[in-house]
């Protein structure tokens, strides 16, 4: 942590503080344009069509018919599970598994280290199209089945459905618990698990009541980044689910692109972003009162 | 062994090694129960992995360890019940202090009803008893190695295990926390003490007796009195306060430093032979006298109640610790030095530390 300056900073540093702040408030003003006019007028554009119906003039009857739709409710449903359910998966399978390569040793633990942050750098659909290989339909899994059984199909036909997704969503995410999660290992005192194993504690009790304490921030930080992650994602879904699962930015994507619904897929996608926003804004709240 | 139950702690030709580099070479060494023993060494000497391996975070590759009457080189750290103090503290941020003494107990099972007493009494008895409340950030370095002390005191361990406990605080503090150990001891006589440290200072003030550690072996081990009046090699003789060594050739009865000859108990030592004259500077005096060394002042220090004098004798330099001198000698100037011949110790080359 950096050193608290004194109150008010030195004497010298308080007096001629307020001019130059003023200087910095000018120059900054011309990127902050710039930037709002790159980031943000383009969201307000789309606020605005969303609010625009096919026959003109500004009225929120788009949203209304948006809402009425049971495939949007399904689509909102299955993209808010989906996103919950994922990013539980990769908090409990990522700090099991972070706390394997930190903790217990074994030869290759660094290059395992090594390889999450690798993975992180693969792209999304990539995960989808390996899976595919060992469970899609004439992948690997349900080949042996047949070759073994005899049988026209493998018993494996998950991946198209929900779970398939859930499945890839959790392949995928995981190393993104896990890089925040090993850091905050790294840091742990040695000396206090080492203190609590001499006062008579096991393994349990010292990742219960020392590691996951301090490991706390770690994982609400990788947790909200996967579930914003995961209830945009958008490439897992439409190549894995693409018959029967479809979430918000997949509904988003059919309706502009395939049904040219354009002021319809405004609308999702406004929806899309008020709920990213609004979990942000829940765990800003969260971790600020978990002292994080 | 029917004394089993005297043992505190027995290091039974000890090893421990990473790959080819030995950190601990045959370690035998056994503390009574009741008793304060000293590890002394510098850094690399092997004490902290000889301490590591009585807690169980090292696997000796020869040798046994026994705690009591028990041998438990092979038994996890859980099952050792021991209680352990580092120099880091190694508190729980996250507990109060109150649940950081009470963890022992309750990873070890204790009685619930009970738990709340023997944690006041814990810390009762380090003096932090109106901190129960507070986390760790809140305290000081001293309050914070109280805490870890009432930690590890809370399970009643049979042996205490200090790993450089003091060397985080500062000096003043320091003293003070050695007067609160020594009162800790006398309260839990019971109590076997293990004290890894490299200050002399601590271990003769604390300890019952020294093991003095260099180079992954135990080069000497004594009680304090034995280890600083009479060391029997010059590592101790250099560690353990601090001492002149002069390199001298034994007459009968007598030893030559360059021209001067010199009365000192030369008993056991083959005349004829070179051998290490130890002295300690406090007892080395300003002026003539029996034993006169003659030599150059080369430089002189100032340290308030006393002055530390250089003095080059036929080669040597040789260190005085006078009382202040109103005028001090000039650099260059020849003085003599003496010193009393039952205040030096004869050293026979043979148990030099260094060949």
């Amino acid at each position: 942590m950096p050193t608290p300056l004194p109150p008010g900073g030195p004497p010298a540093l308080r007096n001629i503080s307020p001019r130059p702040r003023q200087k910095t408030g000018w120059w900054a003003l011309p990127p902050v344009v710039a930037l709002a006019f790159v980031f943000l007028y383009p969201l307000v554009l789309l606020v605005q069509q969303s609010l625009t119906p096919l026959e003109g003039g500004t009225s929120v009857r788009p949203y209304a018919d948006v809402f009425a739709d049971p495939a949007f409710r399904e689509a909102l449903g299955t993209t808010v599970w989906l996103a919950l359910a994922a990013t539980v998966g990769c908090l409990v399978l990522g700090f099991v598994l972070a706390l394997v390569i930190a903790f217990v040793p074994f030869p290759g633990a660094k290059a395992v280290a090594r390889f999450v942050d690798v993975f992180l750098s693969f792209p999304s659909f990539l995960i989808t199209l390996a899976l595919l290989f060992v469970y899609g339909t004439v992948g690997m899994a349900n080949g042996m089945w047949t070759d073994v059984t005899g049988a026209a199909s493998g018993p494996f036909q998950f991946l198209t459905t929900p779970w398939g997704v859930l499945l890839a969503e959790i392949t995928y995410f995981t190393p993104f618990v896990m890089r925040p999660l090993l850091a905050a290992f790294s840091q742990i005192d040695t000396a206090q698990i080492e203190a609590a194993s001499s006062l008579g504690a096991k393994a349990p009790r010292i990742v219960r009541q020392i590691i996951l304490p301090e490991a706390l921030p770690a994982l609400a930080a990788g947790g909200s980044l996967v579930l914003i992650m995961c209830l945009n994602e958008f490439g897992i879904v439409l190549f894995t689910g693409a018959k029967g699962v479809t979430t918000l930015p997949t509904l988003v994507y059919s309706k502009a692109i395939l049904e040219s619904d354009w002021t319809g897929a405004c609308v999702v996608a406004v929806v899309n972003v008020v709920i990213s926003v609004s979990l942000y804004g829940l765990y800003r709240v969260v971790s600020r009162r978990a002292g994080a | 062994m029917s004394g089993g139950s005297d043992i505190g702690i027995r290091f039974d030709g000890v090893s421990v090694a990473y790959g080819a580099n030995t950190v601990l070479d045959s370690l035998d060494l056994t503390v009574e129960r009741g008793e304060v023993m000293a590890l002394l060494g510098p850094s690399g000497s092997g004490k902290t992995t000889a301490l590591r391996a009585v807690a169980g975070f090292v696997q000796p590759v020869r040798g046994r360890v026994l705690i009591g009457d028990r041998d438990v080189t092979d038994l996890p750290p859980h099952r050792r019940g021991v209680g352990m103090v580092v120099q880091s503290y190694a508190l729980f941020p996250h507990l109060r202090v109150e649940d950081n003494v009470a963890f022992g107990l309750k990873a070890q099972k204790a009685d619930k009803a009970g738990i709340p007493a023997r944690v006041a009494e814990a810390l009762e008895m380090t003096g932090m008893a109106g901190y129960a409340k507070r986390y760790p950030r809140e305290l000081s370095g001293g309050q914070q190695q109280r805490v870890a002390i009432a930690r590890a005191l809370a399970i009643r361990p049979g042996v205490l295990l200090l790993d450089e406990p003091l060397s985080a605080l500062d000096a003043q503090l320091r003293s003070g926390m050695l007067a609160e150990l020594a009162r800790l001891h006398r309260e839990l006589p019971e109590v076997s003490i293990l004290y890894v440290t490299h200050d002399q200072v601590e271990a003769l003030t604390l300890a019952d007796r020294i093991a003095v550690m260099d180079q992954a072996r135990l080069q000497d081990c004594g009680t304090p009195q034995e280890l600083y009046r009479s060391p029997r090699t010059e590592f101790t003789a250099s560690f353990v306060g601090n001492a002149n060594l002069l390199p001298v050739r034994v007459g009968d009865g007598q030893v030559r430093l360059g021209d001067a000859e010199l009365t000192v108990d030369t008993a056991g030592v083959a005349a004829g032979t070179t051998a290490t004259l130890c002295v300690r500077p406090h007892l080395v005096g300003l002026g003539e006298g029996v034993n006169a060394l003659r030599g150059t002042v080369a430089e002189v220090q100032w340290r308030g109640a006393t002055h530390r004098l250089y003095v080059d004798v036929a080669g040597q330099r040789v260190k005085a610790d006078v009382r202040e001198l109103r005028v001090p000698p000039a650099l260059g100037e020849r003085v003599a030095l003496h010193f009393a011949p039952e205040d030096a110790v004869l050293l026979s080359a043979g148990v030099s530390a260094d060949e």
